[in-house]
């Protein structure tokens, strides 16, 4: 019965890892398939200029190219870039994005009324807006002083043979391959790109940084 | 919940077309969260904590789930001792569940490169392989050499030198 009850569960192990595309991408029952799953967040140095920082979010991950033309940014759905600059792990500073009539709408950075879970947008932070690009068309780049702005579909940059990671989970192999297959390549995601001076980040060493995407009520 | 059903409720008080009313603000309530790759993904086990952990405000998180991310870490690595930034279990799996992204400002941000150790990601980043490292790379990362390196090492198109620097979709 004991024997049973194990491979119950290693079967289970292995009917959990299909669902676990990684790296954020499709990793929570209530979200999957959803505008709000998040794929992946990245935070780096402008490669053009030491002085500004680039975070990048996507969402809607695994589109394959047809499913790319037809995909759109849920307009009832907030990508929320948050800023701790002072080591708490709780936001200073919101970055928001929303989506409406083919154009993205970038509120901030500034310091939010209240953190958390529940958010308003301040209508009076600075406003950067872009028209989202269409899926074929050359980048559509919106400005505001310093501040860059693009919304749109994209490759999806993450890479990861999660295939095989699932298999080793599940038990039914030991190890990776060499070479690997890279179970996300010629897929795209839609994504979000800013890039801004640092110092509108903060004036300490670092930032920590995440992304949270939350539904109008 | 509570909260967000007590707003909803206000919102249906105000919206009777009253001109002199101000308006007032939408509530956007969250439903996914992500700081490093794969961290729900990989440490959090279960839908039904997957869920609980994406509405989990960061510094709620060690609290939440330091204990689980300590016992899955040793569930993938039953010989895990210490890691290749000197981490034990409790160390790393507490330095992992609170899920946010360091960068650095003044400075090189990668989350690995050879040198420098989390202090940002860049689109070209191998965040999976370093990630496999830590877990079952051992001290001095030689442990498990078919677990700690997937051998996908880059992305299947290359990326703009200029904004916004994600490649263009297939």
């Amino acid at each position: 019965m004991k024997k049973k009850i194990t491979l119950f569960a290693g079967m289970l192990a292995l009917a959990t890892s299909i669902y676990l595309m990684a790296a954020d991408h499709n990793e929570a029952q209530a979200i999957m398939g959803t505008g709000s799953d998040i794929a992946d967040l990245y935070a780096f140095q402008s490669p053009a200029n030491s002085n500004y920082m680039v975070l990048g979010a996507t969402v809607q991950g695994l589109l394959s190219p047809a499913a790319t033309a037809n995909a759109s940014f849920d307009e009832n759905v907030m990508i929320e870039f948050n800023i701790d600059n002072n080591g708490d792990a709780v936001e200073d500073l919101v970055i928001q994005c929303i989506f409406e009539n083919g154009q993205v709408s970038m509120y901030g950075p500034y310091a939010p009324a209240t953190t958390g879970l529940n958010s308003t947008i301040d209508k009076t932070a600075t406003l950067t807006q872009a028209d989202i690009t269409s899926y074929g068309a050359n980048a559509t780049i919106g400005r505001n002083g310093n501040i860059s702005l693009f919304a749109g579909p994209r490759d999806d940059p993450f890479f990861f043979d999660f295939n095989q990671f699932g298999a080793i989970l599940g038990g039914s192999a030991t190890s990776f391959n060499n070479p690997g297959d890279d179970s996300f390549k010629g897929t795209n995601v839609l994504a979000v790109v800013l890039e801004l001076p640092k110092s509108m980040l903060g004036s300490g060493e670092s930032i920590n940084t995440w992304v949270e995407t939350k539904r109008k009520q | 919940m509570l909260f967000v059903a007590t707003i909803a409720l206000g919102f249906t008080s105000c919206d009777d077309d009253d001109s002199t009313t101000p308006e007032v603000p939408a509530v956007y309530a969250q439903e996914d969260q992500m700081g490093r790759p794969a961290i729900n993904t990989v440490f959090v086990t279960g839908m039904e904590n997957k869920n609980t952990f994406n509405v989990t405000i960061p510094s709620q998180m060690a609290a939440g789930f330091a204990a689980a991310f300590e016992s899955r870490l040793l569930g993938l690595n039953a010989g895990y001792t210490t890691n290749a930034l000197g981490m034990d279990a409790a160390t790393f799996s507490g330095a992992l569940v609170t899920d946010v992204l360091t960068a650095n400002l003044n400075g090189t941000t990668t989350f690995f490169d050879g040198t420098n150790v989390l202090t940002g990601r860049t689109l070209a980043d191998d965040v999976i392989s370093v990630e496999l490292l830590l877990i079952f790379g051992g001290p001095d990362g030689t442990a498990n050499p078919g677990l700690s390196d997937d051998h996908v090492d880059a992305n299947d198109k290359p990326f703009l030198s200029s904004f916004p620097y994600m490649a263009t979709p297939w």
